[in-house]
């Protein structure tokens, strides 16, 4: 599978048949139009004119919404990349290990401009959103298989492979070796489990009391919006409206984030359980689960978890004997976007549609994919849904507080002698964290990553809850030589590159808080600039349409809170600064007029 | 479900399946909008209809009136922030209105008006932009586009054809054509279509029609746009405003612990945090 070494230029019949092998793959079906683009970037690095064409009229679509696709993914090209396409993931924590200079070393080695593709095609190289691996970065991507662990010897070695033109699966395996450091399991990585124990259960109790366990355990989303399970799947299986549909979000773009990660490489089977006993409870035949394109190299061992589960009679039809209980689950991959994580967006992303939020009402459990009741939730939450399908509601709701109840899985980063997954009862406080993680000279925690809340060293007592630190599992811990407006730009660059475009405060908002944060942490800010930073950032968090709008303001806003002298320490002393350098834009006519000696530049701004 | 509801202490009724701004607009209360246009399926991307519903933030346009709601639309900050999103479409395209031939008939530029819009308030993105040219009777100028997808919806739901659609994503949007070298004049598109006028600002205009009326004499030039929107649709409702008002008061402060946008759905789940407007 590993191609590193796809293309000469095809003929037009070459490519025609390709398509056509993909298409048939994909059985015609529109909604499959994000893995039918993959397929046709993995082959032709790109989505060629011929092919929109091609695939506009198979699968009788406009070759707009084809454009709109690849266009709105960021591993979806409309001109070609390099035979290696590499991405370098451009987190705070990946910058944390000396990113921005491995990433330097990489332009000049392999001769190739960052965000561009080298003359002779061989390869290109781009920056991109946390691809997952910030325990174990600085991570990348070669054509959308992780790398992780890199430094300067293993970019010597991957600059030469790639000169040689080596396929991937000549490379040394150690540089795709994605470890799964568990530093403390709980309650659930704890427990025991026979596949299949979880069907069996749910069966043996009955499905209305089964559905009446998980809602007394008070299970809440795992997916950090932290609603109420049972709900959701009462409300579903409410429905008249058939088919219902159960999917898994995996997508798990929050940067800092990888506890899903693991999950699909070591507990896959007690996630897939989760989603079937859903589907038996709420009455689905079709389960999806959206793995984000990061995680490529799960896919395949995945495939083969789903096939093992098929052969015991675990998936397909008349699960464990159960007359009637039909059940299967298909994988369908994202191509980089982290609005996609939005259920909603997920579900446009699964129609074969760019990854736009939809208008709410309704909610997608009632009218979700395929316009269907689907219940959407997180990989931990199938997970933890399968021990209590095993160990009955109260067994979890012992543990935790009483408005989140049961343990969490954390994704842990950055600044700490041990990076990794750990599982704590709700309820834990930050400090008890930090000492686990061997975290001294603590500066702060992003608690629930760019989306959470910066919680400054004099906040540590504050609880991993819903009531208090809500979290989906990211947790990045930085010390007293990092600095904050490292970590906030970062953050806001993240949520400017992702935004979905859709509404108006989160498009033009986004980038527009980008460019004001630049010019203040560039010491260009007048005491109106910071005045107008916090501004924009309540335009934006107050009409944006999603979740994303909602909380990309928040490192700002949370550090202008804890950190206020910070901000005014970078402030120029004037009171007015133009939005705009009236002398870097006369450069133009100065070259015109041939002519830079002094008078030819203008001060605006006395100081 | 029919009823009525209290829009800024004015009583407004509505009939099943209208959407709050629709209910307004037929009784002459206007709320400022701009993705949004009678007869068609809500998009709520411009975001300038945004208003309280019950004290929780709801675009107008989308959300399905229902009996007894509160609304506030009028208030200071919900006034200020239209301003300030109408900048930001002011910005992120490039409206020289003084030389654009809509100038009096653009809902962009009447909005603008209507907000007090005095200056574009943020720096300009200068964004670079193509013209489509190409048509013999209908002209693309992409710089005035504001992607609220009228067109697209136009075309598809009205004319029956999908001749545009909007492409890439975050500030990189771009409005795309139908047609296998991506110009207008090789799309279906006709000068009859609906698509070719619904352009609520000038990105799309007719060909040789542009001074037909002239300034002056155009739409917004002797009405504000708060009376054109609601004469229009009390005209199409045939109905006369001059309605009760009603307590506005009745609103609490504090949000209902419950209370959703989806009314027969949130009514028992508990707030769902990522989604704005289930807070
Ligand atoms: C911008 C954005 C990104 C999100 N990303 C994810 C994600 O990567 N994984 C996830 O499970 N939920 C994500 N969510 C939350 C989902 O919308 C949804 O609430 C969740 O998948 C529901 O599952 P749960 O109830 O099990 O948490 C995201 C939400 C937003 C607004
Ligand atoms: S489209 Fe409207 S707002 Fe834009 S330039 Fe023309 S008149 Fe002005
Ligand atoms: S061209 Fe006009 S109608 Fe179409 S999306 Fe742009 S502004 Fe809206
Ligand atoms: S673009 Fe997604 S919230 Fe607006
Ligand atoms: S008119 Fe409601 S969002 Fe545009």
């Amino acid at each position: 599978m590993r191609h590193g070494d796809a293309t000469q230029r095809p003929s037009n019949s070459t490519m025609n048949s390709f398509i056509e092998s993909v298409l048939a793959e994909a059985d015609y079906k529109p909604e499959r139009l994000l893995p039918i683009l993959r397929a046709v970037q993995a082959q032709y690095l790109h989505i060629p004119q011929a092919a929109i064409e091609q695939l506009a009229a198979a699968l009788h679509i406009p070759r707009t919404q084809i454009i709109a696709v690849a266009e709105f993914y960021s591993f979806l090209h409309l001109t070609p990349q390099g035979r290696y396409d590499i991405h370098i993931s451009d987190s705070i924590t990946d910058r944390m290990l000396g990113k921005e200079k491995l990433l330097n070393y990489l332009a000049e080695k392999l001769r190739v401009k960052v965000g561009e593709v080298r003359a002779d095609g061989l390869v290109s190289l781009n920056n991109t959103s946390c691809t997952g691996m910030c325990d174990q970065g600085p991570a990348g991507l070669v054509n959308g298989y992780a790398l992780t662990r890199l430094d300067h010897a293993r970019i010597d070695v991957i600059a030469k492979l790639i000169e040689q033109q080596a396929p991937l699966s000549d490379w040394p395996p150690e540089f795709f070796a994605v470890e799964e450091p568990i530093r403390k399991p709980g309650l659930l990585l704890n427990q025991p489990f026979e596949n299949g124990a979880a069907i069996t259960a749910t069966f043996a109790r009955g499905l209305t009391e089964t559905l009446a366990e998980v809602d007394s355990s008070n299970l809440r989303g795992r997916g950090g919006a932290g609603f109420k399970t049972a709900l959701k799947w009462r409300t579903c299986a409410q429905q008249t409206t058939t088919p219902h549909y159960v999917i898994c979000n995996a997508d798990e773009g929050e940067p800092g984030t990888f506890k899903d990660r693991m999950l699909l490489d070591l507990y896959a089977d007690q996630v897939f359980e989760g989603m079937t006993l859903c589907a038996a409870i709420i009455g689905s035949v079709q389960g999806l689960l959206y793995l984000r394109a990061e995680y490529l190299f799960l896919y395949e061992q995945l495939q083969r978890v789903l096939k093992r589960r098929r052969d015991s009679g675990l998936l397909g039809r008349n699960i464990l004997g159960h007359s009637g209980f039909d059940f299967d689950i298909e994988i369908r991959m994202g191509a980089g976007a982290y609005i996609c994580g939005e259920a909603s967006a997920q579900i446009e992303s699964l129609e074969g549609k760019p990854g736009i939020p939809r208008v709410k009402p309704p909610n997608s459990v009632i009218c979700g994919y395929q316009r269907k009741p689907t219940v959407v939730d997180n990989v931990e939450t199938f997970f933890a849904a399968t021990h209590i399908a095993v160990q009955g509601g109260p067994w979890f709701a012992e543990v935790g507080t009483a408005q989140s109840t049961g343990s969490k899985l954390l994704s842990i980063s950055g600044d700490c002698a041990r990076p990794g997954i750990y599982e704590y009862p709700f309820g834990t406080s930050i400090e008890e964290i930090l000492r686990d993680c061997g975290a001294d000279d603590v500066l702060g925690v992003q608690v629930g990553g760019p989306s959470g809340t910066f919680i400054s060293n004099r906040e540590l007592q504050r609880r991993i809850a819903f009531e208090d630190l809500s979290t989906a599992g990211s947790f990045m811990v930085f010390n007293n030589s990092r600095s904050i407006f490292d970590i906030v730009q970062n953050f806001t660059d993240f949520f400017a590159h992702e935004s979905c475009g859709f509404c108006t405060p989160c498009r033009v908002g986004t980038t527009l808080l980008k460019n004001q944060l630049r010019k203040i942490i560039e010491g260009n800010g007048a005491a109106v600039d910071l005045e107008e930073l916090n501004e924009i950032c309540l335009v934006v968090k107050n009409n944006s349409h999603c979740g994303l709008g909602d909380s990309a303001a928040n490192p700002i806003l949370s550090t202008l809170a804890s950190h206020p002298e910070l901000y005014l320490k970078q402030l120029k002393q004037s009171n007015f600064t133009p939005g705009f350098d009236l002398d870097a834009t006369l450069a133009v006519a100065r070259r015109m007029a041939q002519r830079d000696d002094d008078a030819a530049h203008l001060s605006q701004v006395e100081n | 479900m029919s009823g009525t509801l209290c829009i800024d202490g004015i009583a407004v009724p509505f009939s099943d399946g209208q959407t709050i701004i629709e209910a307004a607009r037929t009784a002459g209360v206007y709320i400022p909008y701009l993705c949004h246009r009678l007869g068609y399926a809500p998009y709520g991307s411009c975001k300038l209809c945004t208003v309280k519903v019950n004290g929780r933030t709801n675009t107008a346009c989308t959300m399905p009136a229902a009996d007894g709601q509160t609304v506030i639309s009028n208030s200071p900050d919900l006034q200020h922030d239209r301003q300030r999103i109408t900048q930001m479409l002011f910005v992120e395209g490039n409206h020289f209105c003084p030389s654009c031939e809509k100038s009096g008939n653009c809902q962009l530029q009447a909005v603008a008006y209507h907000q007090n819009m005095l200056d574009n308030h943020y720096p300009h993105f200068y964004a670079q932009r193509e013209m489509d040219a190409s048509h013999p009777d209908i002209l693309i100028d992409h710089d005035r586009c504001i992607f609220c997808n009228l067109c697209v919806r136009a075309s598809k739901e009205k004319d029956g054809k999908e001749v545009f659609g909007i492409a890439g994503r975050g500030i990189h949007k771009r409005l795309v054509i139908n047609s296998p070298s991506g110009k207008l004049k090789d799309s279906e598109i006709s000068v009859n279509d609906e698509a070719a006028h619904v352009c609520p600002t000038g990105a799309i205009l007719v060909k040789r029609s542009a001074y037909l009326a002239p300034i002056g004499e155009r739409i917004y030039d002797g009405h504000p746009i708060s009376e054109v929107a609601c004469e229009k649709a009390v005209i199409r409702a045939g109905e006369a405003s001059g309605y009760p008002s009603c307590d506005p008061t009745k609103l609490t402060d504090a949000p209902q612990q419950n209370g959703g946008p989806d009314s027969h759905y949130a009514a028992t789940m508990p707030p769902a945090p990522d989604i704005k407007h289930g807070r």
